[in-house]
Formats: structure tokens, C-alpha cells, sequence
């Protein structure tokens, strides 16, 4: 029998594994690709609540949180485009502008 | 004959079963992959797949209008524009950088201490008397109604003011990401 642990911890992994990739990698790219997958395990998480206690808002606040991964997604790509012209680099580290 | 009549809910249960445990691998292992690989595009690739198993994890979970949605949105819309964006800034010599920043190791061992505090608040909350987890039974299943107007009903009626919200914020990012984008005249 599934209980809510199994979504629990497979949650937890794949956050885990988000939070590794936005820590360690230098690309910023890889770095906006972990914080999907962060913002998928927490997805996870809502609806399997949503499906143990029958109630269908936690699938309503999934589909808020996938309208703010695409709003974010917008806006960092776009972002990253514009660092990209003016200084050539997508690494994290290099991007130390106002570092003194 | 008697062989045929095992009952249904044990079937379904270890279905269920089945498909988690594909759908939690085929994620975790694709989310790795796509943390660790050298070539952005790889990372993309592995990213998708992670989502689409995320997305069979929902349908799993009875959550057949989210499921579309995840796919539609997050992997036709999402990764569209991501993989784009690696197509319009991705240099070659990007490929033979560093790829892990110095940090690499702390931020490691911070995630996986992390992981420790949290895995041990779920044991602990499963070893306490009257105080575990609670199990998803056939029962809860059965009672959600057909789930795409049950979506719909809740969206519209009680989250209501939090979705018009959301448009605004959507046409927000919009209008940001076309000036960020935009070339300096």
C-alpha cells in the first residue's frame, strides 16, 4: 500500500537534487533548470495531499505554482539574455559586477 | 478461476504501486543526470524527461488535469523557451569550463545535511504512537469527483481573486521578459 511517506520522500529527493544543482553548478542556465525541478517537488508534495484528504485546492495551488514557474522562467531567460550581451559569460561566478 | 477473482482494489493497490515506483526512478535518476551533465542540452533533455515523470506521478495520483498541464505547459511551453534560450547563448567553449562552481563541495554537504534533518523529521513522525502518516486509501480516490470540473469549480468559485492574480502576474512577466530581452536602441 502507497502511503503519503512514499510521495513525501520522493518529493524531498527531487527538491534535494534541485537545491545540489543550484549550489554546485557555475552555468546559470542549469541553475533556473534546478529551480523547475524544485518547484516540481513541491507539486508533488500538493497533490498527493490533495488526493489523501480528497480535497481538489491542492491541485489548484499546483497549477498556481506552475503559472509562477513560467512567469519566473520568462523573466530569468530574459534576463540571462541581456547579461549575455553585455558581458558574454552565463557562469554565476563571473556575474561580479557588484562585487567590490 | 478462483486465481481470477483476486479483488479489484488489491489490483488496483499494486498497480499503483507499479507505476510509482517507475515514476519516482525514471524522475529521480533523470533529475540527477541532469544536475551532473557537462552539456547544457543534455540537462534540458534529462530535465523533460524528469517532468514528464513527474507528470505520470500526477496522473498516478488521480490528477488527470494537471497531468495535461504539466505536459502541455511545462514541457511543450517551458522547455521550448529554455532550450532556446541554450541554442541563442550556449558557446562552445562554455564546454570546456569548469562546470561546478568552487563552492561545489560545502553546497553539497549543506544539501544532503538538509536531507538528513528532513528524512529524520519523517521517520520520527512515523515512529510516534497515533501521531504517523496517514495512508492514501481506495476510499479517498473514490471520492473526488470527475477531476477537471472538480478543478475547474474550486479555481473558479473559491480561487477566484488568487487566479486573476495570477494573470496579472503573468502578463507582468511578459512585459518584463520582452524588455529584458530587448535590444538597447
Amino acid at each position: 500500500m502507497l502511503s503519503i511517506e512514499h510521495y513525501l520522500f520522493l518529493s524531498l529527493a527531487l527538491f534535494i537534487i534541485g537545491v545540489v544543482g543550484v549550489v554546485t553548478r557555475r552555468n546559470v542556465i542549469v541553475v533556473l533548470m534546478s529551480i523547475e525541478l524544485i518547484l516540481n517537488a513541491v507539486n508533488i508534495n500538493l497533490v498527493a495531499f490533495s488526493r489523501l484528504y480528497g480535497d481538489v485546492a491542492g491541485q489548484v495551488f499546483a497549477l498556481f505554482i506552475i503559472a509562477d514557474a513560467a512567469a519566473e522562467a520568462a523573466v530569468g531567460l530574459g534576463i540571462i539574455i541581456a547579461f549575455f550581451r553585455n558581458r558574454e559569460t552565463v557562469l554565476a561566478d563571473e556575474m561580479d559586477l557588484l562585487k567590490w | 478461476m478462483a486465481r481470477r477473482r483476486i479483488n479489484l482494489p488489491l489490483r488496483i493497490s499494486m498497480l499503483d504501486k507499479v507505476l510509482f515506483y517507475f515514476f519516482a526512478g525514471t524522475a529521480v535518476a533523470s533529475g540527477v543526470l541532469m544536475v551532473t551533465r557537462r552539456n547544457v542540452v543534455h540537462s534540458a533533455i534529462f530535465l523533460i524527461t524528469a517532468l514528464l515523470a513527474t507528470a505520470g506521478i500526477f496522473l498516478q495520483l488521480r490528477a488527470e488535469f494537471l497531468f495535461i498541464v504539466q505536459i502541455i505547459l511545462y514541457v511543450g511551453g517551458i522547455m521550448v523557451l529554455f532550450v532556446f534560450v541554450i541554442m541563442l547563448v550556449n558557446l562552445d567553449v562554455a564546454l570546456q569550463q569548469i562546470q561546478f562552481a568552487r563552492q561545489r563541495w560545502v553546497g553539497l554537504f549543506v544539501a544532503l545535511a538538509l536531507a538528513a534533518q528532513v528524512s529524520f523529521m519523517f521517520w520520527t513522525s512515523g515512529k510516534m504512537p497515533g501521531q504517523g502518516l496517514p495512508v492514501l486509501t481506495a476510499a479517498a480516490a473514490t471520492k473526488l469527483p470527475p477531476n477537471s470540473e472538480a478543478v475547474a469549480r474550486s479555481l473558479f468559485e473559491s480561487y477566484l481573486l488568487p487566479f486573476e492574480i495570477a494573470s496579472v502576474l503573468l502578463l507582468v512577466a511578459m512585459i518584463g521578459a520582452v524588455v529584458m530581452a530587448k535590444k538597447r536602441a
